[in-house]
């Protein structure tokens, strides 16, 4: 299957983003120190990376002839899901994290709903 | 009583409309038959799960949600190269992280959920918990030099139009 040249530059550019930037964000999970800065580089593979990943996949369906479009669906579920788990692993983190002193307290003595049973 | 009636046959428009698209979404195809039985899904899945599901969400301007999701794409785009050149080419003990507390303004729970999400997607900055009573909301940067002027932009930026599209 040959496409033509503008359809194998984009996908092929496409791809390259996206290669890069999950890349990116595993290093950062390498590399990061504290537990909650390393929580921030997955976003980079979960959001850039997977969507040029699968813009990729669009185009090249495009210029193949057989339209495909269920990737837009990918693409919602991830961005509507990967929040969540951040925001578990966070709790978590909360949880666990012993000194309070660390966190900022809420404006006027309110508690953060992850410490409110303790 | 038609008014009554019709909610109690499509007690979720919007949902129809999304379930129909999805479903031809996954079939990866729009011909007549996904269509009609995506209709029918569209249709039965709101009813069965009326009972779940008491209200609609307060929508109040659509075209307003539609121009909230691009910023929200273009500012994903913009701190992912951030984030990106930060996490290759910055020592890691030149990062500052800061917990930020964001006072909120915004009253409902879709318009929260929403806005705890646009700050977990855009790379840099992760939404760690709410107050318990759900006034104010515990954010985390990666890179915060400045957590005051951070908590200002995601409020005038992205809070001032949430307030908009759900008053």
């Amino acid at each position: 299957m040959t496409l033509p040249l503008y359809a194998e530059i984009a996908v092929s550019v496409l791809l390259l983003i996206g290669a890069s930037f999950t890349l990116a964000g595993s290093l950062g999970l390498l590399k990061l120190s504290d537990a909650m800065s390393r929580l921030h580089a997955p976003t980079l593979s979960a959001t850039l990376g997977v969507g040029s990943l699968l813009l990729a996949s669009m185009v090249y369906s495009f210029a193949t002839g057989m339209p495909s479009l269920h990737e837009m669906l990918v693409m919602a579920f991830l961005f509507v899901t990967a929040p969540i788990t951040a925001n578990f692993i966070a709790k978590v983190h909360l949880h666990r994290c012993r000194d309070v002193e660390d966190l900022p307290q809420p404006p006027a003595d309110k508690i953060w709903a992850t410490r409110s049973d303790t | 009583m038609p008014l009554r009636l019709t909610r109690r046959l499509a007690p979720h428009p919007l949902l129809t409309v999304i379930l129909v698209a999805v479903w031809c979404l996954l079939n990866n195809s729009a011909t007549l038959g996904t269509v009609v039985f995506g209709t029918i899904l569209g249709v039965l899945i709101p009813i069965v799960t009326a009972a779940y599901w008491p209200d609609r969400p307060p929508v109040a301007r659509p075209f307003r949600l539609v121009i909230y999701c691009l910023i929200v794409i273009y500012d994903i785009i913009k701190s992912n190269a951030q984030v990106a050149w930060q996490i290759l080419f910055k020592p890691d003990s030149s990062l500052q992280p800061a917990w930020i507390v964001i006072p909120l303004d915004l009253k409902k729970p879709e318009a929260i959920t929403l806005l705890a999400g646009s700050i977990t997607l855009t790379p840099g900055t992760l939404s760690a918990d709410l107050s318990a009573d759900g006034t104010a909301l515990l954010v985390h940067a990666l890179h915060a030099p400045d957590p005051d002027g951070v908590r200002d932009d995601i409020k005038s930026r992205y809070e001032r139009r949430l307030k908009e599209i759900f008053p």
